[in-house]
C-alpha cells in the first residue's frame, strides 16, 4: 500500500462524474465569482485601498456594525441559553410550537422582518410608544439596529445549544449534587464547561450573521451617515453611485472579518471534538 | 398508531432527575424568561405583519395583489426558485455521492468551500456578480457587444439566488450519507445492480426526507432573498423585482397596507417552511425508531 492515491480504490462507480460537476459547478458559481473580489481588490494598490477603507464615514460604519452585532449575539448568547434550557429540561403546553417556531429569524425572509421590526418599534408603533416617553428611541436608531441583529441571530444560539443540552448525563450532575455541590456550583463547574464549545460557536455564528445583514437593519435604521449607516448598506450606497472601487475595498473588509470567524468556529468545532480524546 | 409508539422510543429529557426537579420556582422563572424573550423577538413581529396587512380591512387586503406590478414580483420570485431550486439539488446530489461514497484526498477542504457561500454576506453575493457581468467587470464589455443583459436582469436575479441558496441541499445530505455509509450500495451492486439503480433504488429511499428537508429550505431561501437580489436587480418595476424588493418598493412609498399585504405572503410562505420542516424532522425520527426497532414500530 505505499502507492498514493488521490481517492481510495472503491466499487462504487460515479466518483469522476460527480465529483468532476461538484467542482465544475462550485468553481462556476462560488471559486471564480468570489475570486474576481480578489482580483478586482488587487488592481486597487494599498494606498488607494486603504484610504477608502479608513475613511470616516466608512470607521463608523463598522464601528456600529461591529458593535450592535457583537451585543446582539451576547444578548442571545444569555437569552438562548435560557431558551435551550427550557426547551430541554422542561415540559409546558406549547412546547412544541415554540420549538419549532424558534427558526422563524431563518425562515422569514429579511425584507419581512425588517418592516415588521420597524411597524413595532417605530415611535407610534406597539412597543416603541412605550419607549418614546421614556426618552428611548428605539427604531432608527443603534439600538434599532441592535435589535434587528438580534432577531437575526435567535435561532443559532439555541439550535448549537440544544444537542448540548440534551447529550448532558443526568449522572453527573445528581453525582455533584450527592457530593454537596449547590446547584449553582453544578451548573457552573459541569454544565457550563460541558456545553461552552457549543455556547461559543452558536455566539459566533450569531455574530457572523449579524455582520453581513442587510435585509432586516435597513428599515429600522434610518440609515443617517456617521450615526446609523452599517457597512452592508454603505457597500450598496457606493453601488449605487457606481463607485465600483470603494464597494469592492469595503467588501473586501466583511469578507476578510467573515472568513476569520469561520476559521474562528472550525476551530472551536475541532477543539471540542479533541478536548477530551487525549484523556478517553 | 406507530407514530405515538415510535416517538415515545425517543430518549426523553430526564425531567424527573431529583436535582432538576428541586426548585419549582426555577422552572417557573426560566419558562416565563423564554416566552417572554420570545414573545418579544419572534411572535409580536409576526403578529405585527398580519395586523399591518390587515389594518383597512380584509377589501383593502386583498386589492394589494390586484396589482400588475405585484403579479409580475410574484411570476418573478417564482420562475427563480423553478430555476436555482433543482439546479441545487442536482448538485447537493452530485456533492453528497461524491464526498460521502469516496475517500479522496481534500475532501474536508471541499465540505469548507461548499458551505463558504452561507459565511459571505447577501451583499456581498450580489457584489461579486456586479464585479463579474456589470459594465465594468470581467465580462460586463463582451456581453454589452452581444446585447445580453446580466446586471440589472433576470440572470442576475437568477445567479445570485443560485450563490445564496447553494449549501442547503448539500449541507443536508453529506453528514446524512456519510453516517449512512456505502455497504447497502456495494451488496446492490454485488447483486448485480448497476450505478443508476443503486441510487434510484436504495441511496435516494434512504435519503428522501433529508433531500425534502433541504429543498424546502432552499426554497424558501429562494423566495425570500434581499440583500443579494437587491443589488443585482435595478429594481425596475414590473420587470426586475422580486416579492422581497416590491415589498421595498411599497414600503418606500409610504404604501404600508400594501407592503405588509404582500409581505404576508412570504411570511406565510415561512410558516409553511416551519410547519413542513417539523413534519419532516418527525418522520425521520420515525424511521429512525422503525430500524432501531421495527416491531414495536408496526403495530
Amino acid at each position: 500500500m505505499s502507492r498514493f492515491y488521490f481517492k481510495q480504490p472503491s466499487v462504487i462507480p460515479g466518483f469522476g462524474l460527480t465529483f468532476g460537476y461538484t467542482v465544475f459547478y462550485l468553481s462556476l458559481i462560488v471559486l471564480v465569482p468570489l475570486s474576481a473580489l480578489f482580483f478586482k481588490t488587487t488592481n486597487l494598490g494599498w494606498a488607494e485601498f486603504w484610504r477608502i477603507v479608513s475613511d470616516p464615514r466608512v470607521v463608523a460604519s463598522y464601528r456600529l456594525t461591529f458593535g450592535a452585532s457583537l451585543t446582539g449575539a451576547l444578548i442571545n448568547a444569555v437569552f438562548g441559553f435560557a431558551v435551550a434550557w427550557t426547551l430541554v429540561r422542561y415540559t409546558f403546553p406549547g412546547k412544541k410550537i415554540i420549538d419549532a417556531m424558534i427558526d422563524l429569524p431563518f425562515a422569514l425572509p429579511t425584507a419581512v422582518s425588517g418592516i415588521a421590526l420597524t411597524a413595532i418599534y417605530a415611535p407610534n408603533g406597539w412597543i416603541g410608544q412605550y419607549l418614546e416617553p421614556l426618552g428611548i428611541k428605539a427604531a432608527f436608531s443603534p439600538l434599532g439596529v441592535t435589535i434587528a441583529l438580534t432577531f437575526i441571530g435567535l435561532p443559532f444560539v439555541v439550535r448549537t445549544l440544544q444537542p448540548a443540552l440534551e447529550d448532558l448525563d443526568s449522572a453527573v450532575e445528581e453525582a455533584a449534587a450527592s457530593l454537596g455541590a449547590s446547584r449553582i456550583q453544578t451548573f457552573a463547574r459541569i454544565i457550563l464547561p460541558t456545553v461552552l464549545p457549543a455556547l461559543l460557536t452558536g455566539f459566533a455564528l450569531a455574530f457572523a450573521r449579524a455582520l453581513g445583514e442587510y435585509g432586516s437593519v435597513v428599515f429600522i435604521s434610518g440609515n443617517m451617515p456617521m450615526q446609523t449607516e452599517i457597512t452592508a448598506l454603505l457597500i450598496i450606497t457606493k453601488l449605487e453611485q457606481f463607485d465600483y472601487p470603494g464597494a469592492t475595498a469595503i467588501a473586501m473588509v466583511m469578507l476578510v472579518a467573515s472568513f476569520a470567524i469561520l476559521l474562528f468556529i472550525n476551530l472551536l468545532q475541532w477543539w471540542s471534538s479533541h478536548r477530551y480524546r487525549a484523556g478517553a | 398508531m406507530a407514530g405515538t409508539v415510535a416517538l415515545r422510543k425517543q430518549p426523553l429529557p430526564d425531567v424527573t432527575s431529583p436535582v432538576g426537579a428541586q426548585k419549582p420556582w426555577i422552572k417557573w422563572l426560566l419558562v416565563s424568561l423564554t416566552l417572554g424573550f420570545l414573545t418579544l423577538f419572534l411572535f409580536v413581529p409576526l403578529t405585527a405583519v398580519f395586523t399591518e396587512a390587515l389594518r383597512k380591512g380584509i377589501a383593502a387586503y386583498f386589492a394589494s395583489f390586484n396589482d400588475p406590478a405585484a403579479l409580475a414580483a410574484i411570476k418573478l420570485t417564482l420562475i427563480t426558485a423553478a430555476i436555482a431550486v433543482p439546479l441545487n439539488l442536482v448538485f447537493g446530489l452530485a456533492a453528497a455521492w461524491a464526498i460521502a461514497k469516496f475517500n479522496f484526498v481534500g475532501r474536508n477542504l471541499l465540505i469548507t468551500l461548499i458551505d463558504l457561500p452561507f459565511a459571505v454576506s447577501p451583499v456581498i453575493s450580489g457584489l461579486i456578480y456586479v464585479l463579474l457581468f456589470g459594465l465594468q467587470g470581467w465580462l460586463g464589455p463582451w456581453l454589452a457587444e452581444h446585447d445580453l443583459k446580466v446586471i440589472f436582469a433576470v440572470p442576475g436575479i437568477v445567479l445570485a439566488t443560485i450563490f445564496v441558496t447553494f449549501p442547503f441541499v448539500a449541507r443536508e445530505l453529506i453528514p446524512l450519507m456519510q453516517e449512512q455509509g456505502s455497504e447497502e450500495e456495494q451488496a446492490a451492486l454485488v447483486l448485480g445492480a448497476n450505478g443508476w439503480q443503486t441510487f434510484w433504488r436504495v441511496t435516494l429511499p434512504n435519503v428522501k426526507w433529508a433531500l425534502l428537508y433541504g429543498v424546502i429550505l432552499c426554497n424558501a431561501r429562494a423566495m425570500g432573498e434581499f440583500g443579494a437580489v437587491s443589488v443585482v436587480s435595478g429594481h425596475i418595476r414590473g420587470q426586475t423585482n422580486t416579492i422581497p424588493l416590491h415589498v421595498e418598493i411599497l414600503y418606500n412609498e409610504y404604501n404600508f397596507v400594501a407592503a405588509f399585504a404582500v409581505a404576508s405572503l412570504l411570511a406565510i410562505l415561512a410558516l409553511l417552511t416551519l410547519a413542513a420542516k417539523s413534519l419532516v424532522e418527525w418522520q425521520v425520527r420515525r424511521q429512525a425508531a422503525e430500524t432501531l426497532e421495527p416491531t414495536a414500530a408496526e403495530d
